[in-house]
This record gives structure tokens, sequence and C-alpha cells, in this order.
């Protein structure tokens, strides 16, 4: 910032320099006036609009009444929340488990320069191409147990009801999410791998360590920043998987897969109870901005806190 | 934070998606050891990713007798167009339409004004633009998709509510943190020579933004154009939330209600699947680099 000054000929003409130069940088600012214009209004407003609206009573058409704590304590006390709260945990975790050594391994094995890996990047990245509802609909007609993947392969153990067992809809939010999200993470890994100095390929070589050696004591710990962006993202973004859970299951059978995401939409929008919506939304941002944290301080040097609209 | 935020995307540009070759072919004799089992896991990930889309693919070119009849995975006897017929009298046309609009009504503006705003906070100084800088990277850390309730109540007092204007605001309001954060990465990387020789010519900073700063960050624009477009392309919510008129549905609303409409016939249903999904396809052939650079926005470092 201070070049300007530090460049300038003499004591005199730097002082009135920096003067003008102090004064044409802050005259940038109104610059930045329409980007904090929507900001504010679409995005600190709201923020704002969710906690208080938490404290009010609103079927999402009439007039919007106060009602004090009422919402708060009515979902703290609902179990509903604590199974949503469990299910958004478990699949965080079991998805984090899933994808991040494949997408690890994934990277490393796309970084190579083989020809015919390059080619079979080009077709693992397809899904990326996919939106949610393209992803949830394709599933749904591919788990038919009569005229789907089943009959498709021959193998009858695929022909189960899967959206009709609890357990069975929520390995398979799983999986379908792995499916959606392991190409993006990959991509990530890819670059990440591609950044190693290959010098210390060649020094590991030289003292005669294996490529396991090497992938454990040069590829695991250079890859520790790409590990930490990559689990940011994906486990922030696990609180945003709504729109494919939405079209897959629609929360069910029962509540079985229903997150705290697609908890609020359901209560809000459904239940026309936007009160306590509003609570799990205060929920999530905290959850949001905790996690956020939370994985920055584990890295020392995270950047992006989280990629939020919707990975 | 924001040092930090800078030195990581720097890092992420040089190793993007191209790679340098002298380190590839540096992994390639490292990589070429691990074939077997790195080979084998490669193949069957591909079986994953790819008999999903293939089975879709099939499937939306079989009429309804073939679907029932043949085997799930047999390509048509008789292959037929007539799904992707029945899907574009469907007004798939208009939620193509519609998305476009959507799309580029939200990516044009947001890069505009984020592009303005990285500018001045990267060649401005004094308290106002710190606080921005500062609002903006708080942005970043929070799920924007839980303010959808107030969004909602906010459209509809502004009597926007069923208006693809509706899906517009929100969109660009989302996408400014991030986009604010790369492109001023990236201007923060022009030379300072560069803008003291602007100056020296009596170029104003209103000019200098145009003439220099924005033809060298144009690969990052770019990626940003590219990232946003398809969060705003594939979204859901917004949509799902704020319009309710069949005329207004963009493409991933209308693949939702037409499912539910025409559930019976699943060719057609995967036949609008495979349709909203070309243009990006289209856009994947032809930019295959600039997409995957885009879909990662340096986060890949």
């Amino acid at each position: 910032m201070s070049n300007a000054v530090s460049t300038a000929p003499g004591p005199s003409v730097g002082v009135r320099n920096s003067k003008q130069t102090e004064q044409r940088k802050a005259a940038l600012a109104w610059l930045t006036i329409p980007a904090l214009f929507f900001f504010l209004v679409f995005a600190v407003i709201p923020l704002a609009g969710v906690l208080i609206l938490s404290f009010t009573s609103w079927d999402g058409i009439g007039a919007i009444g106060a009602a004090g704590l009422d919402n708060w304590y009515s979902v703290l006390a609902d179990p509903g929340l604590y199974n949503a709260l469990g299910l958004t945990f478990l699949i965080m975790i079991v998805s984090w488990l899933v994808q991040t050594p494949i997408s690890l391994l994934l990277g490393v094995f796309t970084a190579g320069s083989q020809r015919y890996r390059a080619v079979l990047a080009v077709l693992y990245f397809l899904p990326l191409l996919l939106s949610s509802a393209a992803v949830a609909i394709a599933f749904k007609a591919l788990l038919d147990p009569n005229f789907g993947l089943a009959t498709g392969l021959g193998l009858p153990f695929l022909a189960q009801d899967w959206l009709g067992v609890p357990h069975l809809a929520l390995g398979l939010v799983i999986f379908v999410i792995a499916w959606q999200f392991v190409p993006f993470h990959t991509l990530i890994y890819q670059g990440g791998v591609r950044q190693i100095p290959k010098s210390l390929y060649e020094a590991a070589q030289i003292d005669g360590a294996g490529t396991i050696k090497q992938f454990f004591h040069i590829t695991l710990p250079q890859l520790k920043y790409t590990i930490i962006t990559s689990s940011t993202l994906m486990v922030v973004g696990s609180l945003t998987y709504f729109d494919l859970i939405f079209v897959l299951t629609g929360g069910g059978p029962g509540n079985s897969t229903r997150i705290l995401a697609l908890d609020m939409y359901l209560r809000g929008f459904r239940a026309n109870l936007m009160g306590p919506a509003s609570v799990i939304a205060v929920i999530l941002v905290i959850i949001g901005l905790a996690l956020a944290l939370f994985l920055q301080r584990l890295g020392g040097k995270d950047k992006q806190g989280s990629q939020l609209e919707g990975l | 934070m924001s040092t930090v935020l800078k030195s990581n995307t720097q890092e992420a540009r040089t190793g993007s998606v191209g790679g340098t070759a002298a380190a590839n072919r540096g992994l390639g004799t490292r990589l070429r050891r691990l074939n077997i089992p790195g080979g084998l896991g490669g193949w069957i990930w591909l079986a994953v990713i790819i008999l999903p889309v293939y089975y879709v693919v099939v499937t939306s070119l079989k009429t309804q007798a073939g679907y029932f009849g043949q085997n799930p995975l047999s390509l048509p006897t008789e292959p037929t167009l007539e799904n992707y017929q029945s899907v574009l009298e469907a007004d798939f046309a208009q939620y193509f339409l519609n998305s476009a609009i959507v799309t580029l009504g939200s990516v044009i503006p947001t890069v505009l004004i984020s592009f303005m705003a990285s500018f001045a906070i990267v060649r401005g100084a004094g308290r106002f633009l710190k606080l921005v800088n500062g609002m903006f990277l708080m942005g970043l850390a929070i799920p924007l998709q839980a303010t959808i309730i107030p969004i909602y109540l906010m459209i509809i007092r502004l009597n926007l509510y069923d208006s693809l204007l509706a899906l517009m605001l929100p969109s660009i309001a989302f996408a400014i943190p991030l986009t604010v954060l790369i492109l001023s990465n990236f201007i923060r990387d022009v030379p300072n020579e560069l803008f003291e020789s602007m100056r020296l010519d009596g170029c104003s900073e209103w000019q200098t933004m145009w003439r220099l700063a924005l033809p060298l960050t144009r690969p990052a624009i770019v990626t940003v154009a590219i990232y946003n477009g398809l969060h705003v392309w594939n979204g859901f919510l917004l949509p799902l939330v704020l319009t309710q008129s069949p005329s207004l549905r963009v493409l991933p609303l209308g693949l939702w209600t037409f499912q539910g409409e025409f559930s019976v016939n699943i060719p057609a249903v995967l036949a609008s699947v495979v349709l909203s999904t070309l243009p990006i396809l289209v856009l994947y052939v032809i930019g295959r680099r600039q997409l995957l650079a885009g879909l990662t926005a340096g986060f890949s470092k």
C-alpha cells in the first residue's frame, strides 16, 4: 500500500503525493457500493431476519405475530430436532469417511500422466455437470427393482426397496452424495498432487523409498492443506445437501433421512410454521459457523471457510 | 486472514488443471509402479460413474414397451426420440429459456459489481474498505441457504414473488463473497508498476480499472463466471420457494415437476434429465479445461 510513497523522489513531494494518494485511495470506496448493497439487502438483512423470525409466529401468508421464546421451547423440546441433528452429523461424518479416501486416491490416480488416465478423468468428472435434481431422479429410476440396474446386471441383491426401508434409504443417500461429490473433490486433490515438487520424489527414490512409503511420507503430508480445504467444503457443504435428499427421498421413509436443512424447509413451507423453521435455520447457521471456524483453526491457514451455496 | 487467503489462491492458480509438463512427467514415472491396484480401482470407479449415465441415456431412447420388455442395460431395439419430443412438448424450451435468463441475469451483475468491489478493496485504502472486505469474508462462513425464510418474506413484500427477478437478486448476493475473494486475489497479483505507469499516463482509477485490471484478470473472471453460472443453473431451493407458475419454472424445478407428473413414463423422465444436462455437456466438450477450472474456482491448490 505504501509503495507510492516510498518511491516518490523528495520528501516534500512525497508528503503531497501521499496525501493525494490517500484521498484517491479512499475515494475508491464508492466502487464497492453496488456489491455492498446487494450483500446487505439479500444476505445480511435476511441473516438478522432469520433470528428475528425465530421469535415470531407466521404461517407464511398472514400477519406476523410476536411469539417470544415459544418457538425455541417447542423446537428444543421436539425429538424431531434431535433426530434431524443426529442424521445431519451422521451423514456428514460417514460422507467424509467415504468420500475423502476415494477422492484422494482418485486425485493421485488422475494426476498421473498416462493417456488412459486423462481419458478416464474426463468421464469421472461427468457427475459435476448434473444438477442434484437430475442426479436424484436418475437414481430413483435406476433403483427400480424390476426395470433398473439390479435386473440389468443380474444382481438380485441390488433389488431392494431402497426408498422404503429406513437404513437402506440412509445408505442410498450417502452413496448418491458420494457419487455426485467425489468428482469435485477428486479435482481438488488432482490439483494438489500436481503441486507437489517432483524433486521430493526423486530424493525419496534415491533414498530407496518405495511407492507406498512415498505415498505416506511425501504425498499425504504434502496434501495437508488440500485435505483441509476439501474437508471443509465437504463438511460445511453437507449442511446444504437439501435438494438431493428432497428429490430422492423427501426425508423419508418416515423421518429417516430428514436432515436439518430439509427439516427447516418442511416445517416452514409444508407445515407453514415459519417460526419454528427459523429456529432450525438459526441452529443451521450456528453449526455452519462453528464448523468453519473449527476447521480453519485446525488447518491454521484454510481459506474459504466454506462454500455454502449448495455444494 | 486475507494474506493467507491470497497465498493459498496463488498456489491454487499455478497448480490448477493444466499442471506443468515437467511435473507430470515426474509423476508419471512414479505412478507407473502403482499401475495394477491403481488401475483396477480406476476402472471400478469408472463403472460406478458410467453405469448410471449409460442407463439414463439408453433408457431415454427406449419406447415404453422396450422399457418394460427389454433388459434394462441393453441397447434399445427400436431407438426412438419420441420421449424427447414429449419432453419438449412439456414446455422444456420455456424452462430452458428461464434458466438461461436467470443464469445470465445473475452471473453478469455478480461478476461486474464484484470486480468493481475487488478493485477498490485491492487498490484503495481506509477503514471503510477494510470493513467491507471483512464482511464479505464473513459471508463465506455462513450457510446462506438458511436465510431462505426471510428472503421469502422480503420477496413477497417487494412484490417480486413468482418472478424470475426474485431468483436473481438472492443469487447475486450469495455469490458475491466468493467472487470478490477470488477476483481480489488476482487483481492483487497485477504488478504495481503497471498501475503506476497508467497513473503517470494520466489515467484515472476508473480508466485503470477497465483498461488494465479487467483485461489482466480475464481468466479469473471466466473462472468465477462459470462457477457461479453452474450454481445458478443447477440451483433448486430458490426456484422451489420463490416461484409458483409453471411458465416460470427453471430446468431443475421443471425436471422435478415433470417426474412427478410423468412418473409412469420413466423413459420420458430420463429424457428430461438428459435434455436438461445437454447445454452443460456441450460446454464441457467445448471448453473442458475452462469448465473444470471454473468448477473448483481456485479451490485446488
